[in-house]
């Protein structure tokens, strides 16, 4: 949609297409106007451990002419709260994140497990009356990374170029939450020169479920350890994931028991790809 | 153990995927499946009472049981009004939860169990490990051994010849029984009927030969009518073993049922609450009382699949266990099932009636935590979390100082969880923060 003559996306011809937008038709250019500013959501993980795959987003991002707005006081999304039975504690939590981010048209997240936190467990909350409508905008308008790219900006063909083979893990929250299953493989596949295997399994839980890996550590290894030999077994140099803890788990273990794989979140593959 | 049951597990879960795959309704069923219930449970008690007017009217005696004593006691007062002996029972989960094996033996009565894995598992005396296949955890050199050791046969491994062994003495025990029991598997509201479903034969000899039969079933299992049967004759049996159909389908519609010319010559059905109509009280989590037991939900499930069905202590185990555990047993005593999870879902995705299970052990997290069960240093490490959350200038004081000084510690202690990292290294590990590498990329850019 904003590829200029070069099939490369930039700034200028994406700022040439608004106008046109805008001239033409009023609704839509509204819609393109939003959809080219999207603001920044950092969940904990990525902002204090990973920050590469986070600003390997920003870049792709930037790289298809997406205009990056990045909140300031953001802090965190109170999944582990939630998840661990403390409700009502992140109660304050939600209303902050509400406040900072519902007056923005869009919202983009490298985190499955967070957006799906905020799109559909919000719901669970005893939030403020005055902010329920805003929680209900904030629903629609909050994005996982590859959806943000597939589903709105409608990018299949980065054009990258990654030689090497891949599989793809597919994290719960991701899939089954938010049902993105097909938008990271169409980012894969758009890249040339990759290898794409299907490990056996894709969708079967790493273990690592928050505080759960810490509570039930032999449980949540053992089921690591299952993930960790249909990653090896797909014989992909590269497990490729779209949620950071999931990769944080899983690298753990195959680091540790030193398996040849590594894992890239895909922001990190696509950046790469294009060589960001 | 562990690699029998997932081994076992997953086949079951690659024939239902078979099967559910065949049907190209299958989504449309679950829905309706949903809705039935939803619609039952909604108006649970006109149900029951029309339920009970039916049985009534085809010589069904029915009786009502508040909780496991009752219901216990019910089935003592019946034994004893025919003055039984010896009694076969076929798979039911309800009597196991309300615990009537020991109660009868108590009470020097004799009970066979007559389902296969059901009678090796209580050969051993174990409880069951799975909702549909009891024996699940043990293969059949277990199972060898158990019949040598217990019912004094030559070992054998050949299912064959066990099978042939187990036959002779289950036919010997229920040609002689005077009572059968069995569980139900949907009871027909508007005919007064029950409908058991099963494999091998046991249930529908142990409802037809003895004279007395006792149906035993949770007050959740009621369908309005038959045409509401057929879906459910769908999903259970390709959700449960990834069959079609079920070789039996056996329904009860009275005593010596007239067009058959056979049947005991006295049913009983007993209706049991216990702590049901509690679960029915709240709106969301009623949902789990939709649950037809086929355990689709455990075979895919990951944490089963590492710990059998033992883990959870109960009855009813695997995820939808770790729902039911808490709201039947007490929050206290069951406060720790609902934690037994990843939350991974895939239960969810499995599950014929579309019951949400990981929105329901948060849910019930979220019980437990209010009853104050929380560890108090998760509690206060939580607290604190969400505090800082609240204010952001602090939250990203405190969170620098631990950044810097994690990367002058060496790898392993920069995670403050030793469990999670004595089998886990930490990859890339990076405490700069997002933050301040962004703001400095983005004044680069402007440069
Ligand atoms: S919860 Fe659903 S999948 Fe699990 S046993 Fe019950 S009906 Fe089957």
């Amino acid at each position: 949609m904003f590829q200029n003559t070069y099939g490369r996306y930039d700034k200028t011809s994406l700022r040439f297409t608004r106008f046109l937008f805008k001239l033409f038709l009023n609704e839509t250019a509204e819609k393109v106007d939003n959809i080219v500013k999207a603001a920044l959501f950092i969940p904990c993980l990525s902002e204090h451990l990973y920050p590469e795959s986070a600003l390997n987003m920003v870049k792709v991002l930037q790289y298809l002419g997406v205009d990056i707005d990045y909140v300031e006081n953001q802090t965190c999304c109170g999944q582990i709260e939630y998840n661990s039975g403390l409700r009502d504690e992140i109660v304050p939590v939600a209303e902050h994140f509400i406040e900072l981010f519902s007056h923005k048209p869009c919202i983009v997240a490298p985190s499955g497990s967070c957006v799906a936190m905020v799109r559909k467990f919000y719901y669970d909350l005893d939030i403020r009356d005055n902010l329920k409508s805003a929680r209900d905008e904030l629903a629609g308008k909050i994005y996982e990374f590859t959806e943000f790219l597939v589903d709105v900006l409608q990018v299949t063909d980065l054009n990258g170029r990654f030689p090497h083979s891949v599989t793809y893990h597919d994290s719960c929250h991701l899939n089954r939450e938010l049902g993105i299953y097909e938008q990271p493989r169409k980012l894969i596949r758009s890249i040339s020169d990759i290898n794409f295997i299907e490990m056996q399994d894709p969708d079967l839980c790493c273990g690592f479920g928050g505080t759960f890996s810490y509570k039930f550590k032999e449980l949540s290894i053992r089921m690591v350890a299952q993930k960790c030999e249909n990653i090896s077994n797909s014989r992909a140099e590269y497990c490729i994931g779209a949620d950071e803890s999931c990769l944080m788990n899983i690298e753990g273990y195959l680091i540790k028991h030193a398996m040849k794989a590594r894992t890239l979140h895909i922001a990190t593959l696509l950046a790469k790809s294009l060589g960001l | 153990m562990r690699s029998a049951v997932s081994r076992a597990a997953s086949k079951a879960v690659e024939k239902r995927n078979r099967t559910a795959g065949e049907y190209p309704y299958w989504q449309t069923m679950r829905e309706q499946a949903h809705a039935v219930k939803r619609r039952v449970m909604e108006n649970l008690d006109d149900f029951l009472l029309q339920f009970e007017e039916k049985c009534r009217e085809n010589g069904i005696r029915v009786h009502w049981a508040q909780d496991a004593e009752e219901a216990r006691e019910t089935v003592g007062t019946i034994a004893a009004e025919h003055g039984v002996k010896q009694v076969v029972k076929s798979k039911s989960l309800t009597t196991e939860e309300i615990g009537l094996n020991r109660y009868l033996q108590k009470n020097q009565i004799e009970v066979t169990e007559t389902d296969l894995g059901e009678y090796i598992v209580q050969l051993l005396d174990q409880i069951p490990s799975h909702l549909t296949a009891p024996a699940l955890h043990l293969d059949r050199k277990d199972i060898g051994r158990v019949f040598h050791e217990k019912l004094g046969v030559d070992y054998t491994e050949e299912p064959a010849e066990l099978l042939a062994i187990a036959r002779q003495k289950l036919r010997k025990k229920m040609l002689n029984a005077d009572m059968g029991i069995t569980g139900v598997n949907f009871a027909i509201a508007d005919s007064g009927c029950l409908c058991v479903v099963e494999n091998e034969a046991n249930a529908r000899l142990s409802l037809g030969v003895p004279d007395v039969h006792v149906a035993v079933m949770g007050i959740e299992k009621i369908i309005p009518s038959f045409s509401e049967l057929d879906t459910f004759l769908k999903l259970l049996p390709a959700s449960a073993t990834g069959q079609k159909q079920t070789v039996y389908v056996d329904v009860v519609g009275g005593p010596l049922f007239p067009a058959i010319g056979e049947g005991a010559r006295n049913v009983h059905v007993i209706i049991l609450d216990n702590g049901r109509s509690r679960i029915l009280a709240d709106p969301q989590l009623r949902e789990t009382l939709f649950c037809i037991r086929c355990g689709a939900c455990l075979n895919i499930c990951p944490v089963y699949r590492q710990i059998g069905g033992h883990a959870y202590g109960w009855v009813y185990m695997g995820p939808i266990g770790a729902c039911l555990i808490p709201q039947y047993n007490g929050i206290s005593a069951g406060r720790h099932a609902p934690f037994i999870s990843s939350l991974c879902g895939a239960c969810a995705q499995q599950c014929p009636v579309q019951i949400s299970i990981p929105h329901h052990l948060t849910r019930l997290r979220y019980d437990v935590a209010k009853q104050g069960y929380t560890a108090w240093w998760e509690r206060y490490a939580l607290k604190l979390h969400a505090f800082l959350c609240r204010y952001p200038l602090l939250y990203r004081a405190l969170t620098w100082f631990p950044g810097k000084l994690q990367q002058l510690l060496p790898g392993d202690m920069r995670f403050p969880a030793p469990g999670y990292t004595r089998d886990r290294a930490l990859g890339r590990f990076d405490s700069k923060g997002f933050r301040r590498r962004f703001l400095k990329m983005q004044r680069q850019q402007d440069l």
